[in-house]
C-alpha cells in the first residue's frame, strides 16, 4: 500500500523534473552555504587549537612577568635550582617586506610532554637541531609559502601552526636576538617537599587558557561568518518552501484519489515524509559536496582576512571532517522538516471529499497578510529595543536578525498597501486589472520578494559597510603615514650610526620604539613617542583632552587606542597600568585600524627609562616628498641594510590597501552568492505561479488582449515587483550598514566608522535586481506567450 | 620518542649507539684517552668537555635506622655535542642527572635534563661541585685535602629526595692502567677513577617518610670520546664490598656473538690496587627475572681465581629498574660464597 502511495507519488515529479530540480537546488544551496561556513570557520578553530597544543598552551600554566618583559635567565635558572620544573621559550618573529615567520623556541630538555607536540617525534637530527645554525620545524604549506630570508634548514613536521616554526630554544635567541625567555611553562607535577611556587617568585602563574586570546580575538568574525551562512540558509529554505508548496497543492488531486481509494491518511503522510526526507538526503548529500567545494574555494580568501585583521594564521586549505558532514545533513533534513511542516499539516486536514481547489492555496495565503504586518512591527519594536538596553556582540546580531525579518514581513504589507494606491488613482480597466491581479499574486510571490529583500538589503548593508570603512581607512592612513619614509637597521649600532647619517640631509628623525607588553590583561603594545610637529599635526586623534600632547611628551600622560578604549570601557582622564610601577591617565584616544589588540602611546623619554632593553632600530625620517626616492637610495648604497627595512609611505600604503582589500575578499563572495540565491528562488516562485494562474489569465485573454499583451504584462509585473522590493531594500540595507558599524564592528573589532553612502552602487543593485527578475520571469513569459489557445480555452471547459 | 633519542645522544650503550649513526663509537674532533695518564687534581675532578662523555657515578649501600637495608644512587652524565664549551644557549654540553632509591620491595627513580652554559646544570673543580637543577654533589673537604675526600649530596624526585654527607676513609683508586681503562680488544678505552671508601650517614625522604640511614659508598669518575666497541651490546658491572675492608670493580661487556671482555681492580683495604686483564673475572648470570618486559639476569657467579673469590650475588630489589629515557638497571646487592658482604650492580643493554 505505502509503496503503491509512494509510487503515484514520486510519479509527480517525474512529470514535472523542472519543479524536482527546484526542490534540490534549494536544499542544495541552503545546506551548501550553510555547511561551507560552518567547515571555514572549524578548520580556522581546529588551527587556534594546534597552535594552543603547540606549546601545551591549552594545558600548562605559565609564568611570565607581569609587564611583558622577558623572564630574565637568572630568574629561570633560580627556580630550577630551587627544584622546580619550568622550562623556558623563547618566543618572536622574523620578519622581511612580504613575509613573516613566528619562532617559538622550546628546550627539549626540560619541556614537559605536553608541550612538545607530535612534531618532535621521529628521527630528527638532534645534534643538527641543538647546535647552530639549528633546524627549523615547520608545516608543509609553511615550508613552501613566501618566508623570510637567511632562515635555517626547514624541517617538514605536521602539527605545526601555519606560518610559525618550532624550534631550539638556542636557534629562537639566534634568529629572535633576545637570549631571555619571554616566558615559563610549569609542569603540571612539581617535585615534592616544595614550596608553592607563588612564594618562590614574583613571576605572574597565569593558568591554562581554555581558549586562545586569538580564538577570542576572532570569535567575532566567526559570528559573522555564521550569520551569512545563517541568511543564506533562510534564503535557501525559502526556495524549498516554495517548490513543496506548489508541489502538493498541484498534487491535491492525486492525494484525494489516493485517499479515496482507500489510503489511510496516516500512510499518506509516512509516504510524503518518506519522500521529502529521500529528496532531502540526496540534496543534502550534493550541498554537502557543493559546500566542501565553496568551503575550500573561500578558504584562501579566510584565511587572508584572518591574518589582515588578527594576525592569526590559519592554513588556507581544508581538512575534511565527517562530523561536520552528519551536522550538515541534520540541518537539511531539519529545514526541510520545517518547510514542508506547512504543506503536510494542510494535507493532514484537507477534508476528503472537498474539491482540489490549487487557488485555495493563494487566497489562503492572503489573509495571513495583516499578521504579518503585525509581527514585522514588533519585530522591529523588539529591534529598538535590543539595540537600546542590549550588550555584546550577540546582542548586535539579534538587532540585525530582528530588523531583517521584521522588514522581510513588512514586504508583503507594503507591496499590497502600495498597489492598492496605483490601483484607485488608475482608470484604464487593464491597468486596474494588473494591478489587482499583482496585489493577488502578493502571497504567492512573497517568499521568493522577501528572499530579494533579504538578499538586497545584505548587500546594501555589508558593501556600505566596506565602503565606508574603505574610505576611513585610507583618509586615516594618509593621516598616520605622514612620514616620507621609514628606516629599519639590523641592530642598535647600525641605528645610531644611520640616525646621525640622516640628521643633516632630512628635515627631521623620528624615533619608532615598541614594546610588548600587556594591557589590562591582554597581550599589547607600548610605542615611544618623540615630540614632533608631525603628531602633533597629524596623529588621527578620536577624543582627546586640550593638552593632551603636551601632557604625553611630558611623561604625564598616555594616549591609547580606540579598541582598547571601547573595549575597556574607559574613560578620557581615567588611570591605566602599562608597567607595575607606572600608572597614567589617558589623554587621548586614536583610531588605530586593522589592529586586534590593544596599544598605549607614551612620551619617548619615559618610554627609554621605563623598558631601556627595548632596542631602537626604527625611523621615521621627514624630508620633502621629491626627494625620498633618492635619500632612500643613498641609505641603501651607504649602509648594508636589507631592501625591506627602507620603504617609503607609498609601498606602506600600498601593502596595507592590499591588506584591507583581501580582508574582505570572503564578504564579496558571499555577497554574491546569496544575491544568486534569492534570483533563483524568484524564478522558482514565478514558475510555480506561472502553472496555477492560467485560470485567471484564460478569461481576460478571451475578452479580447492577445497572449503576447499578456506575456509582456508579465514581464512588466516581473519587473515592477522587483524594483519596489529594491526601493524597500534601500533603507532596510541603510539601517543594516548602520547597525554593523555602530553596533556590530565596535563590538567585534573595536572600532566605529563614520557612515558614507555609496548610492552608485545602489543603481547597480537596483539594475541586477531587474536583471534578475527579468531572468526568473522571462521563461514563464515566454511560456504563456505560446501556450496553446486551446490550452487556455480548456480552463473553461474543465472545471475541476 | 624524543627523550629516548636525547637518551642515545648521552648513553653511552653500543647497542644504542649503532642505531645512532654511530655516534658512540667515532671521536670526530674529540679527545681520545691515551694510555699512561697523568691526573692533575684538583680539575681533573671537574668536566672535560673536549671529550664527549663523562660521569660522576655515586652509589651507596645503606641500612635505615628502621633496621631496613637502603640503596641509593647520585649520577651526573655529561655529553658533548661539539668539544667545546661556552656560555649562553648554544653551548653544545648537554647534561643529564639520575638519582635513585631502592628499598626491598619499591625502586624510586628520577631524572634531570639540562643544557650546560645558562647555569641550571654542570660541574666546578674549584671549589667542586657537580649540579643538575637543585640536585648536588658539592666538596665539603677542609682546605688542603683532596675535593673528593668529604662530599655531601641532594637529589629530588616526584615522590622522594634525599641528602647525605660522605666522608673517605681511604685514597682515590685508578682502574686498567693507572686510570686508562681499556674496554675491548680493539683497544676502547676511558679515563677511569674512583672513591670507594665513603662512610655516609643521611635522611632518605620517602613515601612512607623519612629514615635516617648509614652505611657505605662509592664515586665512579669516568670520560671517554669512544668508550666501547660496535659489537658489544652491554655491560654488567659490579662493586663489592668485604668484610676485611677491601673492595672489588669488576665489569664484562658483552659481544654480540656472546663472548665477554671482562675487566676488574682488586682494592686492598690500604687503597692499593691489582688491576687484571681480560678473562681473570667471570661472570655467569644464574637466575634471570622480568623486569619491565625484559629478561634481566639478576643473580650472579662472580668468580676471580687469583684471589680465590667464588660467590653468588643476589639483589636487594630484583626490580631495581631505572624508567629513565636510557633505561637500565641498577640496584644494592648482597653476595654469599668464598666471602660474604654488599655492594652494587649495574646492568645494560637489556632489550
Amino acid at each position: 500500500m505505502l509503496y503503491s502511495a509512494l509510487q503515484s507519488l514520486f510519479s509527480h515529479w517525474r512529470r514535472q523534473p523542472g519543479q524536482l530540480a527546484m526542490l534540490v537546488l534549494g536544499l542544495a544551496l541552503a545546506t551548501a552555504l550553510w555547511s561551507g561556513v560552518q567547515a571555514i570557520n572549524a578548520e580556522a578553530r581546529a588551527s587556534y587549537d594546534r597552535a594552543a597544543q603547540t606549546l601545551g598552551q591549552d594545558s600548562l600554566p605559565r609564568l611570565s612577568r607581569a609587564d611583558g618583559q622577558p623572564v630574565p635567565l637568572s630568574d629561570y635558572i633560580a627556580l630550577r635550582r630551587a627544584g622546580y620544573l619550568v622550562s623556558p621559550v623563547i618566543a618572536g618573529e622574523v620578519r622581511s617586506t612580504n613575509a613573516r615567520l613566528r619562532i617559538q623556541g622550546i628546550d627539549p630538555l626540560t619541556a614537559p610532554e605536553a608541550a612538545q607536540g607530535p612534531a618532535l617525534d621521529g628521527g630528527l637530527d638532534l645534534a643538527a637541531f641543538f647546535t647552530a645554525p639549528g633546524l627549523l620545524l615547520v608545516s608543509p604549506g609553511t615550508a613552501a609559502g613566501p618566508l623570510p630570508p637567511d632562515l635555517p634548514r626547514l624541517v617538514e613536521a605536521d602539527g605545526i601552526p601555519p606560518n610559525a616554526a618550532l624550534t631550539d630554544i638556542s636557534t629562537a635567541a639566534r634568529l629572535t636576538g633576545q637570549t631571555d625567555p619571554s616566558f615559563l611553562l610549569v609542569a603540571p607535577e612539581q617535585p615534592r617537599g616544595l614550596p608553592p611556587l607563588s612564594e618562590a617568585t614574583d613571576l605572574v602563574l597565569s593558568q591554562p587558557q581554555e581558549t586562545s586570546d586569538i580564538a577570542r580575538l576572532t570569535d567575532s568574525f566567526h559570528l559573522n561568518l555564521t550569520a551569512f551562512g545563517l541568511l543564506s540558509f533562510a534564503v535557501g529554505l525559502f526556495i524549498v518552501h516554495a517548490a513543496i508548496g506548489l508541489a502538493f497543492e498541484q498534487r491535491r488531486a492525486s492525494f484525494r484519489t489516493l485517499r479515496a481509494l482507500g489510503l489511510p491518511l496516516r500512510s499518506l503522510l509516512t509516504a510524503l515524509a518518506l519522500e521529502i526526507s529521500t529528496i532531502a538526503v540526496l540534496s543534502g548529500l550534493a550541498g554537502i559536496a557543493l559546500g566542501y567545494a565553496i568551503a575550500a574555494a573561500l578558504m584562501p580568501g579566510v584565511a587572508g582576512t584572518l591574518r589582515g585583521l588578527y594576525g592569526a594564521t590559519v592554513p588556507g586549505t581544508l581538512s575534511f571532517d565527517p562530523v561536520w558532514a552528519i551536522s550538515a545533513l541534520v540541518i537539511t533534513l531539519l529545514g526541510a522538516a520545517a518547510a514542508t511542516a506547512q504543506a503536510m499539516l494542510r494535507t493532514a486536514r484537507m477534508p476528503l471529499l472537498s474539491p482540489a481547489q490549487p487557488r485555495a492555496w493563494a487566497q489562503a495565503a492572503g489573509r495571513t497578510i495583516r499578521s504579518q504586518g503585525i509581527a514585522a512591527l514588533v519585530l522591529f519594536i523588539a529591534s529598538g529595543l535590543i539595540l537600546q538596553f542590549g550588550h555584546g556582540l550577540v546582542a548586535g546580531f539579534a538587532v540585525l536578525a530582528t530588523l531583517l525579518v521584521g522588514a522581510a514581513l513588512m514586504l508583503p504589507v507594503f507591496l499590497t498597501v502600495l498597489l492598492n494606491r496605483v490601483e484607485k488613482l488608475t482608470r484604464a480597466p487593464f491597468l486596474q486589472w494588473v494591478m489587482a491581479d499583482t496585489r493577488q499574486q502578493i502571497p504567492g510571490l512573497s517568499l521568493a520578494l522577501m528572499a530579494l529583500l533579504l538578499a538586497l538589503a545584505a548587500n546594501i548593508g555589508v558593501s556600505t559597510m566596506v565602503g565606508s570603512f574603505r574610505g576611513t581607512f585610507l583618509g586615516w592612513l594618509d593621516q598616520r603615514l605622514a612620514a616620507e619614509l621609514y628606516v629599519g637597521a639590523r641592530d642598535e649600532e647600525q641605528a645610531i650610526a644611520l640616525a646621525e647619517w640622516l640628521a643633516p640631509r632630512s628635515e627631521a628623525v623620528l624615533p619608532i620604539i615598541s614594546t610588548d607588553v600587556r594591557l589590562l590583561d591582554l597581550p599589547g603594545e607600548v610605542f615611544g613617542m618623540a615630540d614632533h610637529a608631525t603628531y602633533r599635526d597629524n596623529w588621527p586623534l578620536l577624543s582627546a583632552t586640550p593638552d593632551a600632547w603636551d601632557r604625553l611628551f611630558a611623561g604625564e600622560a598616555v594616549l591609547i587606542n580606540e579598541q582598547l578604549f571601547r573595549r575597556e570601557a574607559l574613560a578620557l582622564g581615567q588611570e591605566i597600568v602599562i608597567t607595575d610601577d607606572l600608572t597614567l591617565p589617558i589623554a587621548g584616544v586614536y583610531s588605530d585600524y586593522g589592529n586586534p589588540s590593544g596599544q598605549a602611546i607614551i612620551g619617548f623619554d619615559l618610554f627609554r627609562a621605563l623598558f631601556p632593553d627595548a632596542p631602537l632600530t626604527r625611523f621615521a625620517v621627514r624630508v620633502p616628498t621629491e626627494d625620498a626616492p633618492d635619500l632612500a637610495s643613498a641609505i641603501r648604497e651607504t649602509f648594508d641594510v636589507p631592501t625591506e627595512l627602507v620603504r617609503n609611505q607609498a609601498q606602506i600604503k600600498r601593502f596595507s590597501i592590499e591588506v584591507f582589500e583581501q580582508t574582505f575578499r570572503v564578504t564579496g563572495a558571499l555577497n554574491v552568492l546569496t544575491l544568486g540565491v534569492a534570483g533563483l528562488a524568484l524564478l522558482t516562485s514565478l514558475l510555480t505561479l506561472a502553472s496555477l494562474r492560467l485560470p485567471q489569465l484564460a478569461p481576460v485573454w478571451a475578452i479580447g488582449t492577445p497572449r503576447k499583451v499578456l506575456a509582456r504584462t508579465e514581464l512588466a509585473r516581473s519587473i515592477l515587483l522587483a524594483a519596489l522590493t529594491w526601493a524597500l531594500s534601500l533603507p532596510v540595507g541603510l539601517a543594516l550598514a548602520w547597525v554593523l558599524l555602530a553596533v556590530v564592528n565596535v563590538e567585534a573589532f573595536g572600532w566605529r566608522l563614520p557612515m558614507q553612502v555609496f548610492p552608485a552602487d545602489w543603481v547597480k543593485l537596483l539594475g541586477l535586481s531587474l536583471v534578475a527578475a527579468v531572468l526568473a520571469a522571462s521563461l514563464p513569459s515566454l511560456r504563456l506567450a505560446r501556450t496553446p489557445p486551446a490550452r487556455l480555452l480548456q480552463v473553461f471547459s474543465q472545471e475541476r | 620518542m624524543f627523550r629516548f633519542l636525547l637518551a642515545l645522544l648521552l648513553s653511552a650503550s653500543p647497542a644504542l649507539s649503532q642505531g645512532f649513526a654511530g655516534l658512540g663509537t667515532t671521536a670526530e674532533g674529540f679527545a681520545v684517552p691515551q694510555p699512561d695518564p697523568v691526573f692533575d687534581f684538583p680539575s681533573d675532578h671537574g668536566p672535560h668537555p673536549a671529550y664527549r662523555i663523562e660521569w660522576w657515578y655515586l652509589t651507596a649501600t645503606l641500612s635505615g635506622a628502621d633496621g631496613r637495608d637502603y640503596g641509593a644512587q647520585w649520577t651526573l652524565f655529561r655529553s658533548a655535542l661539539a668539544p667545546e664549551t661556552s656560555q649562553g644557549w648554544e653551548a653544545p654540553q648537554l647534561f643529564m642527572g639520575h638519582a635513585a632509591v631502592t628499598t626491598a620491595d619499591a625502586h624510586y627513580s628520577a631524572e634531570r635534563l639540562a643544557r650546560g652554559g645558562i647555569g641550571q646544570a654542570g660541574a666546578t673543580a674549584e671549589p667542586f661541585e657537580a649540579w643538575i637543577d637543585d640536585w648536588a654533589m658539592t666538596s665539603t673537604a677542609a682546605e688542603g685535602a683532596d675535593a673528593y675526600s668529604a662530599l655531601s649530596l641532594t637529589a629530588r624526585g616526584d615522590v622522594f629526595s634525599y641528602a647525605m654527607e660522605l666522608q673517605a676513609t681511604g685514597p682515590l683508586v685508578f682502574h686498567g692502567q693507572d686510570g686508562y681503562s681499556v674496554k675491548s680488544a680493539e683497544g676502547q678505552a676511558s679515563y677511569y677513577y674512583s672513591q670507594p671508601f665513603y662512610e655516609v650517614t643521611g635522611i632518605l625522604d620517602l613515601p612512607d617518610g623519612p629514615v635516617e640511614v648509614t652505611g657505605t659508598a662509592w664515586l665512579d669518575r669516568e670520560w671517554s670520546s669512544q668508550p666501547l666497541s660496535e659489537t658489544q651490546e652491554g655491560w654488567d658491572w659490579f662493586s663489592l664490598q668485604f668484610a676485611d675492608g677491601a673492595r672489588l670493580m669488576g665489569f664484562g661487556l658483552r659481544e654480540t656473538g656472546g663472548s665477554v671482555y671482562t675487566s676488574a681492580t682488586w682494592i686492598e683495604p690500604d687503597g692499593a690496587t691489582v688491576a687484571y686483564p681480560d678473562g681473570a673475572l667471570r661472570l655467569t648470570p644464574l637466575a634471570s627475572v622480568d623486569v619491565a618486559g625484559r629478561t634481566v639476569p639478576v643473580e650472579w657467579r662472580v668468580e676471580l681465581p687469583d684471589r680465590e673469590l667464588d660467590i653468588t650475588t643476589r639483589a636487594l630489589n630484583p626490580q631495581s629498574w631505572m624508567d629513565t629515557s636510557f633505561a637500565y638497571w641498577e640496584g644494592p646487592i648482597f653476595f654469599t660464597g668464598s666471602h660474604d658482604g654488599r655492594g652494587y650492580l649495574e646492568m645494560t643493554g637489556y632489550e
